[in-house]
């Protein structure tokens, strides 16, 4: 039974493409909580992201969101999730407001609550003089201000990021991990992916370390110095753990031959 | 063969090899494996193709084709049609190497000459307008080499001649349009130009022999003696490529002459000005374009009228695709206009007009479908969003369907004060074909950018095939059916098979 206490729990899934990709995988992240999914290129971190929003669907195990199973009741997970990827998925020939009013509606949110909200996120994000101009010339650090403010704009209780820093200026850079701890302290958990160490190391509450689909480490940062060393810094942690696996892999495939 | 870098030859090549792997990409779908399919495939339509003009041309041939006017009259206007045909393709290129950005930011940063990349590309344009022209005429041209001797080869140098020609006037056509609209604009009105060039002479024609000779046979302006008579004489330079066409070598020459000087000249002319309007064309893409200045105001709307709103709002401000169906309305004109003059007739006569909205209905609705369902900018938005998915698709066909009502309504009305009958047949068959060719797009669905609009095919060519084989297979049914005809059954059978096939080949059919 899926505990409502815990923003998402991943048990036992699995997926594959033309190789396995996420193994059996098992997490946990609280209501509220800052969680950092970290891990090499091809680790499997985007696969797990897009299997929670439901854009993929696991081959077996369950993943539940506030205690609702996303396999059982898609739409009613669908309704708390909101989920920005590295490319920003806006519309060329619509305005912002016309971006927000769109999700908002897919969202059901009553018009008129929308369009308030939709105002002060548009402020917020420093989106104002621009907010009437069609996204189609924007700037990438300009697109993804669009795409959280979307995110944003229904008030969802979980808020999944893949790389949602990836170009962006050290301005917009700012701007967007503000609004995430902001939403954080208002209580919304949220779950992101970087190969930002640093962004992970400051903002995380708990982070977690993928490697060819396995959750190979999880916990704060002191717990996770703890496995090596109190001076460690987490660069040097997530090379080790990425390092000591790739060892494991290597040893594995020379027993199999 | 080796070239020294960043000269002509050393472009031309690296030119040729992109192109080369994207037309064998675009026809495999990227499946090397389909390459001996691909050459089975196009040698049997290129029997068929032959076959086809052989009954077409063959009659003609044995009863002697002689160079006199009325015979340069109609190669003439026929070669006009195919002209025009180039024209519209030689334009959209020229377009596209001004707007293309795949690799001109990469060459305008590097020490090589922008003007031999602009040769270059104007000359491959040329090259590739000759082989559209070639595909379409060369059954002709080779049946009446076999039946009328090898003097017929000349037609193909005045058919290089004329993709020169159509080449170098869409270059001076581009370039003026950056001169007077500039770089903002050129793109949209040399897109509508295109479109209505490609569509225009044809569908004028038509439209002169519906208002003149009350039928929508194209050449019947071309045969008509008064016509003929007004003609300029035999020796007036109009008919030089048709009497190059003929075997007149000199003629060939002449044509030849002016169509190489025509592209070299306006290669000289617009290669000063390519790196200038070409840098120009890039800053377009950071312009942004204001919509209204009034009070925001969200409206209360549904899911399914958000998704339906959105279609259209994007429809609606994608000038390249109003520019396609702005074609697709145009070859309705004809259909329209012979319904206006034929008015009160007897109910036969509107029969020839329903096979062409049926195939329109079905052509327009495949391009709107795939907008709507596979061209999806935001797809991630829309999984993740709580609508069932269901909604969703049945949400962007209603959006679909509505666009295509709009077009066809107004017809079906004018029909419906003639023949109610009529009116009903061409409604149904319309909504029917319309129906499959967004079944097919929704069995083949893949999600991709909406830019991605021109290469839909690679996605699929068996939804591009099934898709215009059910238009006809429908449009045959519904001309069938109206002519209370009992074989209108083989048609329908034939669609119904076309759409069973399609369904077991897509990746929908298969997974059941």
């Amino acid at each position: 039974m899926s505990d409502p206490a815990f923003a998402l729990e991943i048990e036992g899934v699995t997926k594959s493409f033309d190789r396995p990709v996420v193994k059996d995988l098992n997490l946990r992240v609280k209501g509220g909580e800052f969680y950092a999914l970290l891990g090499p290129n091809g680790a499997g971190k985007t696969t797990i992201l897009r299997m929670v929003a439901g854009l993929l669907q696991p081959e077996a195990g369950n993943i539940s969101v506030f205690g609702i199973d996303t396999r059982k009741d898609p739409l009613r997970a669908k309704s708390v999730i909101a989920w920005v990827s590295d490319e920003p998925m806006v519309y060329d020939r619509l305005t912002p407001y016309e971006y927000l009013e769109f999700v908002a509606g897919l969202w059901n949110i009553d018009a008129r609550r929308a369009q308030v909200h939709s105002t002060e996120l548009i402020e917020w994000l420093g989106l104002a003089p621009h907010a009437r101009e069609r996204c189609g010339g924007f700037s990438k650090g300009m697109l993804q201000k669009v795409a959280l403010a979307g995110a944003l704009v229904h008030d969802p209780k979980l808020i999944i990021l893949d790389e949602p820093l990836t170009g962006l200026d050290a301005g917009s850079a700012r701007q967007v991990k503000q609004v995430l701890l902001d939403k954080v302290r208002q209580g919304v958990t949220v779950i992101m992916t970087t190969h930002i160490l640093e962004v992970a190391e400051r903002m995380a509450e708990r982070i977690g370390v993928i490697n060819h689909g396995k959750l190979v480490a999880e916990g704060t940062l002191t717990e996770l110095r703890k496995k090596l060393g109190a001076e460690s810094t987490l660069e040097e942690i997530f090379l080790d753990l990425v390092a000591q696996k790739e060892m494991d892999v290597e040893t594995a495939v020379d027993a199999a031959a | 063969m080796n070239f020294a870098p960043a000269t002509m030859p050393w472009f031309a090549a690296h030119e040729w090899r992109l192109m080369w792997r994207d037309g064998i990409a675009m026809m495999t779908g990227g499946y090397p494996a389909r390459r001996i399919a691909l050459i089975i495939g196009l040698v049997i339509a290129a029997v068929l193709m032959h076959l086809l003009a052989n009954a077409i041309v063959a009659p003609w041939a044995a009863a002697g084709v002689v160079p006199d006017k009325p015979t340069l009259v109609i190669i003439t206007g026929t070669g006009f049609l195919f002209w025009t045909v180039m024209l519209s393709q030689a334009l959209e290129s020229v377009t596209r190497a001004y707007y293309g950005r795949s690799d001109l930011d990469l060459i305008f940063s590097s020490p090589a000459s922008s003007r031999a990349v602009f040769a270059v590309r104007t000359g491959i344009t040329a090259l590739t307008t000759l082989l559209l022209a070639c595909l379409l005429a060369s059954p002709i041209i080779d049946v009446l080499t076999f039946h009328d001797g090898p003097r017929w080869l000349l037609a193909y140098p005045v058919l290089a001649a004329l993709s020169a020609l159509s080449t170098a006037l869409a270059v001076l056509i581009t370039v003026g349009l950056f001169r007077l609209a500039g770089p903002k604009r050129t793109r949209l009105i040399s897109q509508i130009i295109a479109a209505v060039v490609g569509a225009g002479f044809v569908i004028g024609i038509q439209a002169v022999a519906i208002l003149h000779f009350g039928n929508m046979n194209r050449f019947a302006v071309l045969q008509d003696s008064s016509f003929v008579a007004a003609m300029p004489d035999l020796g007036n330079l109009i008919w030089a490529p048709a009497k190059a066409a003929f075997g007149d070598w000199m003629s060939m020459l002449g044509v030849v002459a002016v169509g190489a000087a025509a592209l070299a000249g306006a290669i000289v002319f617009a290669s000063s000005s390519f790196g200038r309007y070409a840098i120009a064309a890039a800053g377009v893409s950071h312009i942004r374009v204001s919509q209204h200045r009034g009070a925001v105001k969200f409206r209360p709307r549904s899911q399914k009228q958000q998704l339906r709103i959105k279609e259209w709002k994007l429809l609606a401000r994608d000038p390249w695709l109003l520019s396609q169906t702005l074609m697709q309305v145009l070859y309705l004109v004809p259909p329209a206009l012979y319904l206006w003059i034929s008015y009160g007739q007897t109910a036969g006569t509107y029969v020839v007009v329903i096979p062409v909205l049926v195939m329109a209905a079905g052509q327009l609705s495949g391009g709107l479908s795939w907008l709507a369902i596979s061209g999806e900018d935001a797809h991630d938005l829309v999984v993740t969003a709580p609508v069932s998915p269901f909604a969703v698709l049945t949400a962007k066909i209603e959006a679909v369907a509505v666009v295509i009502a709009i077009v066809f309504t107004p017809i079906v009305l004018l029909m419906l004060f003639a023949s109610a009958n009529l009116a009903l047949i061409t409604a149904l068959f319309a909504a029917v074909s319309s129906g499959s060719a967004t079944a097919i797009q929704l069995w083949f669905r893949v999600p991709m950018r909406r830019a991605m609009f021109r290469r839909r095919q690679v996605a699929s060519r068996v939804s591009t095939i099934s898709e215009a084989l059910s238009s006809v297979f429908w449009a045959g049914t519904a001309v069938l059916v109206a002519g209370d005809q009992w074989f209108a059954v083989l048609p329908a059978t034939l669609a119904v098979v076309t759409l069973f096939v399609a369904w077991l080949l897509s990746p929908r059919g298969k997974r059941v």
